[in-house]
């Protein structure tokens, strides 16, 4: 992706997040950042500061009381303390404090657990192998956009109960919300105007014909014996369909990336398929596609940085990751890598509410690619392209069957 | 002569549902409608499941789990 702001020359002093050369490949500049700083900090977006630990990460995670989640991805519109309705935020529970965070989450929880996500798991491997059929024959296509990326966007839309036909409508709306960032204001309202609007006509639709999904379930849910609010539903279904999609296709798409490129790898999991699970969390340590964000509460002193109320804290799980302290040997995949505490679903109350989705999302779009092409290569290693801002993964990824 | 006895033991104060310990051994850890994990029964580990156990302890992202001997003199 080209960033609309000008290209950083000290990651320490002046980050961006939508840098191109973050995007292309963070991590080097990650691992400089961790053992010079850990904290660095940037005037960019009216100020943000980025910990680069495991221990700091876990430490921002856990503090709901100096950072709030009131607004989790960073934007040039920095919302003053009256912008956002604190403590429901415009989505819950991922924009929500304590305590009605933990209402809202609670109330979605049930429908995330290994249970339900087990139903979902044979429409997920007919739909891998439909989308892998659809490439039969062909001696090179793009593994991104014409497998990874639609995966998650087609469960998601059976979750929510939309039509299948606006996959491409999601598509533009996540790239607003998570990549457009350094968009004008003005430009940005009215695209998120118009994704309020279509939010609001699947609900009227819903309202009108109920059915066994997840919109159906939010119109009639009840916090305290009321229904929730519109913009309650609206908000959860926009995070749904936001934290459901970009990063799950990012996590294909990398696993896929790193595979294409280390034929031991593949080997090994065509030899042992019961190794997949252990490797699956592996790849998601190596390759975690989510940083988060908060906004700073109050002023105060964190670790001799003076924190301003206000000020943006990135939150890099994927730093985390590949912390040496905490992870022998981070910057190298072992796919039978057995103690992995990794923080790729986030740490504390906040963890990812889809994280089983994901995970079953994942290996089996990876069971199935494999069973069906056991070897591959990257056709054009520079043709690879990869999104910026807080959601990484290759949007652009050409692969050659071997 | 002793016998030792391995227990594990989920903190519900830390966990927050990732499901590692879920995954990694359903034997010893269930969860409830909410996702959330805790140990089957009292927690006690069977010999053949002292592996799994260790690896669910080190596994957990929020260190939640912790495994305890407890080590008692045989009649």
């Amino acid at each position: 992706m080209t960033s609309r702001h000008p290209p950083v020359e000290n990651w320490a002093t002046d980050f961006d997040h939508t840098d191109p050369a973050w995007a292309a490949d963070p991590y080097p500049i990650w691992d400089e950042l961790r053992r010079r700083c850990p904290v660095a900090h940037s005037d960019r977006y009216g100020g943000t500061w980025l910990p680069l630990t495991h221990e700091l990460v876990s430490e921002v995670a856990y503090d709901t009381e100096h950072f709030t989640s009131r607004s989790v991805v960073v934007s040039d519109e920095r919302p003053g303390p009256d912008d956002l309705p604190a403590p429901i935020g415009l989505s819950p529970p991922i924009t929500s404090d304590p305590p009605f965070h933990a209402i809202a989450r609670r109330m979605l929880l049930p429908a995330f657990t290994p249970k339900p996500i087990a139903a979902l798991e044979p429409f997920t491997r007919d739909l891998c192998r439909d989308l892998l059929a659809g490439t039969e024959g062909r001696a090179s296509f793009d593994a991104a956009t014409e497998y990874a990326q639609h995966i998650p966007v087609r469960v998601i839309v059976r979750f929510l109960g939309f039509p299948e036909e606006d996959a491409d409508l999601f598509r533009r709306f996540i790239r607003l919300v998570l990549e457009d960032v350094d968009l004008p204001a003005e430009e940005r309202e009215e695209r998120f105007a118009e994704q309020d609007a279509y939010m609001d006509a699947q609900i009227e639709e819903h309202i009108a014909r109920p059915r066994d999904d997840l919109t159906s379930f939010l119109i009639e849910a009840e916090i305290g014996g009321s229904k929730l609010s519109r913009e309650h539903v609206r908000g959860t279904m926009i995070l749904l369909m936001i934290a459901g999609i970009d990063t799950t296709w990012s996590a294909i798409g990398a696993s896929l990336w790193h595979l294409a490129q280390h034929p031991d790898d593949r080997h090994r999991l065509a030899r042992e398929p019961e190794l997949m699970d252990t490797a699956v969390e592996e790849l998601l340590r190596a390759y975690a596609p989510v940083t988060m964000a908060r906004l700073v509460a109050k002023d105060f002193d964190f670790h001799g940085h003076q924190l301003k109320e206000g000020d943006w804290l990135l939150l890099p799980f994927p730093s985390a990751n590949r912390d040496p302290e905490v992870f022998d040997n981070p910057g190298v995949v072992q796919l039978d890598r057995a103690r992995n505490r990794h923080a790729a679903f986030g740490l504390g109350r906040h963890r990812c509410l889809g994280s089983n989705l994901a995970r079953m999302e994942l290996r089996v779009a990876l069971e199935e690619w494999l069973a069906r092409y056991p070897d591959f290569e990257l056709a054009d290693p520079s043709a690879v392209t990869w999104s910026g801002g807080q959601v990484r993964g290759p949007r652009t990824l050409p692969v050659r069957v071997l | 002569m002793t016998a030792a006895t391995f227990r594990v033991h989920v903190d519900p104060e830390k966990c927050q549902g990732h499901n590692r310990c879920y995954s990694i051994s359903p034997e010893l850890f269930d969860l409830d409608e909410l996702g959330m994990s805790s140990e089957i029964g009292a927690g006690l580990v069977p010999a053949d499941l002292i592996t799994k156990a260790r690896l669910a302890v080190a596994n957990c992202p929020e260190h939640a789990i912790s495994l305890t001997e407890e080590t008692e003199p045989e009649e």
